[in-house]
């Protein structure tokens, strides 16, 4: 969808910020540019609606040569999103996110209508299509840019650094809500950003940047973080990759184990020398009753012991090794769909399937 | 004094002259702050662009402004070839005046359009042009606004100065009592530029405030980020 071929940028004063990039989004996907700063990740990206232009080399996108059309019409068929959202202070919510289809030539009436869906879409009120943007927080700003960016349903969406001015929880937020967008729209997207955890969160490839505008290794983020290229790339990811790659492992593989359980309310007896997992109704668990509990005729939610995070089954080792390590029996909780109890797994077992994986 | 204020303005042809008075003055104030708002935007917009330009045209509007008016009323038609009596020349001069003292304000307002903000409208597909009108110089009006208000107050006291040369004016007022130790007109000229700044200065301000709606919206960003809960907990 988007072909980068050897593409250099120069600046005059002589730093080469992109060298010989040659490159292939695949269309549909999200492609993550990251890489420390320097490295040419947010100019090979403005390069491609033409706001940076190449010093040499040639950009292709849906198979057309970016220099072929006027760049202000270029530049209307790719949607951007640009670091704290760029929102026109002076224009109402819908009146900036109508801007694209209003260049375009389209009614008054249609983009307002159109601009209105978009802020559903992104997840606010319609009613708050009438404000100005200083009277939105941080996030809602960034998801009115994204709106704005998607406002003529243009198949490209270019990212820079949009999440970055947010605190984390609301980054974590937005990250979702374009991953949902993404399962909707189907769009190509480049997004840029220096924070690798950002990076293989959202990136079904990842192309890592290094300083002096070279491509270090470009690929699926499970691939960059199991086999990083050389060691660059093994100190960009971080020493911690070896985790974080476990997000990319499903456990299915996983043996469960049982643990004794009992019911919230009814009669229970003194528990011996293990650990016991209270569950509800529902039989989603509640928590645990610690060795040595004395016997009670009711059991209350108020006697468990919380803590531990639960697993669904099938979903990363990530998640039920995170489960396994929080449980306060050193038991990791696995539920099904519903949230209902399935078994227990332990540390010990995620290791074993993460050795034998890595071994195989 | 206020029975010759009274006489004076008993009279139905010194009402006459007064309101011919004000109503030259109204225009020839107020023509060169138009112009010279128009011109002060060109230049601004080229300063912007042009880095060279910028520097000329801060510097050349710091000189301009030293220059006296009455010596400026008497220079302009050497200059442009009117005669020495044409309010054209008042006019010219005002705007020359107008235009030096918006230069700056002009400037320093388009700097202070974020650049992120510019950035995405060229990325949306605006063209320079369409750009500059529609985002850079609505984001200009506070500042350029400010400005707008002391050029009026100016123009409408320099105006006065043009009647020694002989245009009209309130300033006719001015030097007609002088000429006869007439006190009246010149009390009569003197409220009346006073109120007409004032006048002026108000719809001046309403003017900025119906065009820069968004500044008034300020107040507490609206709800909250929804809570994102990820993953169960017991």
């Amino acid at each position: 969808m988007i072909e980068f071929q050897a593409v250099t940028k120069r600046f005059p004063d002589g730093t080469t910020a992109v060298d010989e990039l040659s490159l292939s989004v695949e269309e549909g996907t999200i492609t993550v540019f990251v890489g420390p700063s320097g490295c040419g990740k947010t100019t090979s990206l403005r390069m491609v609606n033409r706001m940076v232009e190449p010093s040499s080399g040639t950009i292709l996108v849906g198979g057309e040569d970016i220099r072929t059309p006027h760049p202000a019409v270029l530049r209307r068929g790719i949607g951007y999103v640009i670091q704290q959202a760029g929102l026109f202070p002076h224009r109402n919510l819908l009146d900036n996110i109508a801007t694209v289809p209003l260049l375009s030539g389209w009614t008054r009436a249609k983009a307002r209508a159109r601009a209105g869906e978009l802020l559903e879409l992104v997840g606010l009120p319609a009613e708050l299509g009438k404000r100005y943007p200083a009277q939105l927080s941080g996030g809602q700003q960034q998801r009115v840019g994204v709106a704005r960016a998607l406002a003529a349903d243009p198949p490209v969406l270019l990212m820079d650094e949009p999440f970055s001015a947010v605190d984390p929880v609301v980054r974590e937020g937005l990250q979702d809500e374009l991953l949902r967008l993404q399962d909707e729209l189907d769009k190509t997207v480049v997004f840029v950003t220096h924070d690798i955890d950002e990076a293989v969160r959202i990136g079904e490839k990842v192309a890592v940047f290094r300083t002096g505008g070279l491509l270090a290794q470009y690929g699926s983020p499970a691939d960059v973080l199991r086999d990083p290229a050389d060691d660059f790339v093994a100190n960009f990811v971080g020493k911690d990759r070896g985790y974080r790659g476990l997000s990319f492992l499903d456990s299915t593989g996983l043996t469960l184990s049982q643990v004794p359980t009992v019911t919230i309310g009814a009669p229970v007896e003194a528990t011996g020398s293990e650990w016991v997992l209270a569950l509800n109704e529902q039989r989603q668990p509640r928590g645990w009753r610690s060795p040595g509990s004395a016997p009670s005729a009711a059991l209350r939610e108020g006697d468990l012991h919380a803590g531990g995070s639960l697993h669904g089954h099938g979903s990363s080792l990530r998640g039920a090794l995170d489960a396994a390590l929080s449980s306060p029996a050193g038991q990791g909780v696995v539920v099904d769909d519903t949230g209902a109890y399935l078994g227990v797994v332990s540390a010990e077992t995620v290791l074993e399937v993460i050795n034998r994986g890595s071994a195989g | 004094m206020w029975q010759e204020l009274l006489d004076f303005l008993g009279s139905p042809y010194n009402r006459d002259q007064v309101l011919v008075a004000l109503g030259d003055h109204i225009y020839l104030a107020l023509v060169p702050l138009v112009c010279g708002i128009v011109l002060a935007i060109c230049i601004g917009w080229a300063a912007q662009r042009w880095r060279p330009v910028r520097a000329v045209a801060l510097v050349l509007a710091n000189l301009l402004f030293t220059i006296p008016s009455l010596a400026l009323f008497l220079l302009v038609p050497s200059i442009i070839g009117t005669k020495i009596l044409d309010s054209a020349n008042v006019i010219v001069a005002l705007t020359v005046y107008t235009t030096a003292l918006l230069v700056r304000p002009v400037v320093d307002a388009l700097d202070a359009v974020p650049s992120h903000v510019i950035a995405a409208a060229t990325a949306m597909g605006y063209r320079p042009i369409r750009r500059f009108v529609a985002v850079e110089l609505p984001l200009a009006v506070p500042v350029l606004a400010a400005g707008v208000r002391v050029g009026s107050v100016s123009n409408i006291s320099l105006v006065s100065v043009g009647a020694l040369i002989g245009t009209g004016g309130l300033g006719v007022l001015f030097t007609d009592g002088f000429q006869r130790e007439y006190y009246a007109p010149i009390i009569v000229g003197i409220v009346l530029t006073v109120v007409l700044a004032f006048v002026v200065d108000l719809l001046l301000v309403a003017l900025r405030r119906a065009l820069t709606p968004w500044q008034r919206a300020s107040g507490q960003p609206a709800a909250a980020e929804p809570a994102d809960s990820r993953g169960g907990a017991i």
